[in-house]
């Protein structure tokens, strides 16, 4: 029994890397074929992005059952450091390859590290206080990053909070944050492979982290915190690995945020609560704790306004509509039995063919 | 010192009127147990139905008024009953991401009829204001009214709950809403009557938020109904006076913040100031502790 | 059941994500082989079109910039087709919008590359379009941005832009105050948008020249995107610091509601602005005598005498129901400016977009161009308009140009 229910498992998982890899190589000979839509070709990075969102995402609200609002915060981390650094080393090492691969670590780990420093007195408070909280920490990270003013001259670097003139640079120094206009001319580092890698990191990082011993630690504290606690489970240590494995990821998806664009701003709309339920929204349309189903969300729901352009003015009315729509189709008693009868004719039709 | 009080009376003004919206938040969550994130939205509505009846059609601002509380507490009975009452089993995101979508409904109906330009909002309140200290401090017609509309309507809001019977079936369907159902206190449409009251509020909210601030346009209520939000977790969510005190708090917490720290960071004050008070008491200042069984 | 739905599911994408491919493809060889008839044949083919496209936000917060700009493209391409076209080849126009996202705008961006846009009036905001310019450097396309501000966003050969640039403004304003000595006192206050790129530039490009200038600035207060409901506490500041004038680099939204806490607090100082101000008169519904007194350095003004801008307002409020700001009217500006390049370049819509960028940077250097937003317009290698702001005060609730 047992053997069968872990085999059922990595084959639901080795779908979910199925469909990745699918996706990618039928992308991949659209493109070379020259049969792919500059808009999609565009958005392909973004797409990434989202699905790593997503999925880090779900594992904090799906899989430990945390409701965060502040996801973008981490992001925005992930996206500032990783920026930084490639700004600043881009004329030292100018391979486009290590340079990148250096600032996704660094972009991950400066977001694991908020991920644990906002962890430990966030994961203290429940439900929708620790919504709110996040919420918090990510319009404030959003906010000190607005007025931040970095420079970089032959004497080093020079912070300030005011304005670039208050930097006091040398002649030939260059500001690298310019408050709200944030970091200009990041190198376009991110490419439809690495997005796709990544993702296929991220997958495997998350379904590991779910199906191993600490995943179903986390899981139970989830289920019953007090009844996990009395079997010797660390409620703190565990709720503090999902969340800050989540952030780090966040942050990744950052890095490709910050190096597909040529401009970084934190604005609302990019790093602001917004984002943070954008992103929410996909893991809920996917269904909490389903990682699959956060990536398939994702990829509709991105497409989904792009796709509605030629509605113009009703663009978002229609995608507001549609999404509460589909969350009553989806979550109502009503929707799930038209789900279900669904279901069975489809069920009806099979046994008849077979 | 003129300036500290003067900082003190600004921020009271403008703590009222995240208070008044904050009340509307906290009674939705009281009693439905869920954030209404479209409630900023339902402000924005209100305000722009005023706009339309007095600057538009020319009607005096008290029958303005009534008819936009009139219109938002049948289009807050709508949404509930369209959007949330088929979700009422759901689970709560499910429900948080349906209000998420309502947001974004109201905001670009918003849009299309009455488009992305800013409207100048005429104050409806005639009263002359207050000049005090050789006119180093003046308080203004709006402030009064709104921090004495705020109150009134929280003392109304909470001798309603105590008091009459359909505010007792509210409390009892926000303790346990299976048990007062069993009580034969009809759960439906108590729900449905909260949030009447809460989109009333809203109007009102939009009304005093626009004479204090007399710009309009389709995204008005959004940051309001965030920091009111806020407020009501502030004061702990689903206490009326908590809704109050914490609604006053973060006004004069984010002018002083502005005042006499940093007016870029204002917000980053604001949310820091909140994440400490929810560390020490972690469901707000007034907040009931909810004791855990195994 | 689960293998067979998710199977399904992605069955269905590949076969949306071919289609989305397909199609956009059809229409691009379609628009090939429509241009390709038209350059053999005769000019007369009415399918040969230059496509031009915007980009703004028309929907969020910034909505109305977007809006102005996408209305001010049109009345010029209406104008233009019905005079015939450029080189007698008629416009072909789409607007996208980007939300005032950078990531957005670059997805407009493409959606109008399928289409098959062979120049950009766009972005309308300054941070999507130093996104916006990165590709179109890439693609080598025409671009002039009608209100990208920020010096970022012409960086590029192919870019142009029609508007002021912040530093610019930001000096200009400061010379002006200092050399007509509008501070009487010399104390001057500031209030700019610390979470905007357009009011930061201003704000220090102001605070760099006034160092060069008799006059002192004592007072600098900030609010940011999402504080900016209550202005009282930097009103106050202001008023305390006992300054004689109130700079303001912002847009009129928020310049409303300054105005108003201005009054409610009894502070009387000389209001100066930027060219963000304009507009504010047109705000439905405003108190016009808030706003007596208030100067700004603005390229357009609607009650001009001129002919070309009577000829435009008149057409924009028949349109659309309000007067221009200048956003309409440098967007309006931005195509006919596209028009004297292909002119001067003698191009046909058959040409590659490398290509008529090429010729069009070309013929740039020797535009010069006569617009509503000023006169005898050149522009320099930089992408940077040559024109002189115009001083413009609201007097007896009108804008009045001084």
């Amino acid at each position: 029994m047992k053997t069968r229910n872990l085999s059922k498992l990595t084959k639901s998982n080795f779908i979910t890397y199925g469909i990745v890899i699918a996706a990618y190589i039928i992308v991949e000979i659209f493109l070379r074929a020259g049969m792919v839509s500059s808009l999609l070709e565009g958005l392909l990075v973004p797409l990434c992005m989202y699905v790593i969102l997503a999925v880090s995402l779900n594992l904090t609200v799906g899989i430990s059952g945390e409701l965060s609002l502040g996801h973008a915060g981490f992001m925005c981390v992930g996206a500032f450091s990783s920026a930084i650094f490639s700004k600043c080393m881009e004329t030292v090492l100018p391979v486009a390859g290590i340079r990148f691969f250096l600032a996704i670590l660094i972009g991950t780990a400066f977001a694991a590290l908020f991920g644990v420093l906002i962890g430990i007195p966030v994961l203290r408070l429940k439900g929708d206080y620790l919504a709110i909280v996040t919420l918090a920490f990510g319009e404030i990270i959003k906010n000190v990053v607005n007025v931040v003013f970095l420079g970089r001259d032959s004497r080093g670097f020079h912070i300030s909070t005011k304005d670039s003139i208050s930097l006091g640079l040398e002649k030939g120094g260059e500001v690298i944050i310019k408050g709200p206009q944030g970091i200009t001319g990041t190198p376009k580092d991110s490419t439809f492979l690495i997005g796709v890698i990544l993702i296929l990191i991220t997958l495997f990082v998350v379904i590991n982290l779910i199906n191993s011993r600490t995943g179903r630690a986390i899981m139970a504290i989830r289920d019953n915190r007090i009844a996990a606690e009395s079997v010797g489970i660390s409620v703190t240590k565990y709720k503090l690995l999902a969340f800050s494995v989540s952030a780090a990821l966040a942050g990744t998806a950052g890095v490709l945020y910050a190096h597909n664009l040529s401009t970084l701003t934190a604005l609302p709309k990019n790093f602001g609560y917004n984002m943070s339920i954008t992103i929410l929204v996909f893991v809920v349309l996917g269904g909490i704790g389903n990682i699959r189903g956060s990536v398939i969300a994702a990829v509709v729901l991105t497409l989904l306004p792009e796709l509605l352009r030629s509605l113009n003015d009703y663009r978002m009315l229609i995608y507001a509509i549609i999404l509460i729509v589909t969350m009553i189709f989806t979550s109502s008693p009503g929707g799930r039995e038209i789900q279900e009868r669904i279901k069975l004719f489809f069920k009806k039709k099979k046994t008849k063919e077979a | 010192m003129i300036g500290f009080i003067s900082y003190l009376v600004n921020g009271i003004s403008l703590g009222s009127v995240y208070a008044i919206i904050a009340l509307g938040y906290t009674m939705v969550y009281g009693i439905a147990k869920m954030l209404n994130f479209a409630h900023g939205d339902v402000i924005m509505i209100g305000a722009f139905v005023v706009f339309s009846t007095v600057s538009g059609a020319g009607l005096p601002p008290v029958v303005g008024v009534l008819i936009s509380v009139v219109a938002c507490t049948l289009l807050g009975m709508a949404i509930e009953r369209i959007a949330y009452k088929p979700l009422r089993k759901a689970s709560k995101l499910a429900v948080l991401i349906t209000a998420i979508g309502v947001s974004y409904f109201l905001q670009n109906v918003a849009l299309l009829i009455y488009g992305a330009n800013t409207k100048s909002f005429t104050s409806v309140v005639s009263i002359e204001p207050i000049t005090l200290a050789d006119g180093a401090m003046v308080i203004s017609g709006e402030t009064i009214v709104t921090v004495i509309a705020c109150i009134i309507i929280m003392i109304g809001l909470m001798t309603f709950m105590k008091y009459s019977k359909a505010g007792r079936a509210m409390l009892a369907v926000s303790e346990d809403s299976g048990a007062a159902q069993l009580m034969g206190v009809n759960v439906n449409s108590t729900i449905a009557m909260t949030f009447a009251i809460g989109s009333a509020l809203a109007a009102i909210a939009g009304v005093l938020l626009c004479s204090s601030y007399p710009s309009l346009t389709p995204y008005t209520g959004s940051m309001p109904g965030i920091k009111a939000f806020v407020a009501a977790v502030f004061g702990g969510i689903g206490s009326i006076p908590g809704a109050f005190i914490g609604g006053i708090l973060l006004g004069v917490i984010e002018i002083l913040g502005k005042a006499y720290i940093s007016s870029q960071l204002a917000d980053a004050i604001v949310f820091a100031v909140l994440i400490i008070v929810l560390l020490v008491k972690p469901t707000g200042l007034l907040g009931k502790q909810i004791q855990e069984k195994v | 059941m689960k293998k067979a739905l998710s199977l399904l599911l992605v069955g269905a994408m590949t076969l949306s994500l071919a289609a989305c491919g397909n199609s956009s493809d059809s229409a691009a060889t379609e628009e090939n082989t429509a241009a390709e008839s038209a350059g053999t044949e005769s000019e007369a083919d009415g399918e040969a079109a230059f496509k031009i496209g915007g980009i703004g936000p028309i929907t969020g917060g910034a909505a109305i910039y977007g809006t102005a700009v996408q209305g001010g493209i049109q009345i010029a391409v209406d104008e233009i087709n019905e005079a015939g076209g450029i080189n007698g080849y008629q416009i072909a126009y789409q607007f996208q919008d980007d939300e005032h996202d950078a990531e957005k705008a670059i997805n407009a961006y493409n959606t109008l590359k399928d289409w098959g846009m062979q120049a950009l009036v766009g972005t309308t905001t300054s941070a999507p379009c130093i996104a916006v310019v990165e590709e179109t450097h890439n693609d080598n396309m025409f671009q002039i941005t009608p209100s990208g501000t920020a010096v970022e966003c012409v960086q590029y050969d192919n870019a142009f832009r029609m508007c002021f640039s912040d530093p610019t403004q930001g000096t200009e304003s400061a010379k002006y105050i200092g050399e007509n000595g509008m501070a009487e006192n010399e104390k001057v206050a500031v209030i700019y948008d610390s979470s905007d790129v357009y009011s930061t530039g201003i704000y220090e490009a102001f605070a760099a020249e006034a160092e060069n200038q008799p006059f002192e600035i004592v007072s600098v207060e900030a609010f940011t995107a999402d504080s900016k409901t209550d202005f009282s506490v930097q009103v106050q500041k202001s008023k305390d610091s006992g300054a004689d004038l109130l700079f303001m680099p912002f847009y009129y939204t928020e310049a409303a509601l300054v105005l108003a806490e201005c009054n409610k607090q009894g502070y009387e100082p000389v209001f100066f602005g930027c060219d963000g101000m304009d507009g504010i008169l047109g705000v439905e519904n405003f108190d016009v005598a808030l706003a007596e007194g208030l100067t700004f350095l603005a390229p357009f003004v609607a009650k001009s005498e001129d002919e070309m801008v009577q000829n435009f307002v008149s057409k924009y409020e028949a349109a659309y129901g309000e007067t221009p700001n200048q956003f309409a009217a440098d967007a309006y500006d931005s195509v006919y400016v596209v028009k004297a390049a292909l002119e001067a370049a003698g191009a046909t819509p058959d040409m590659s977009v490398s290509d008529l960028c090429d010729a069009m940077v070309e013929a740039m250097s020797s535009v010069t161009y006569d617009g509503v937003t000023g006169k005898s317009i050149t522009w320099s290698a930089d992408g940077e308009p040559n024109k002189a702001p115009l001083v413009v005060q609201v007097v007896n609730g009108e804008y009045t140009e001084l």
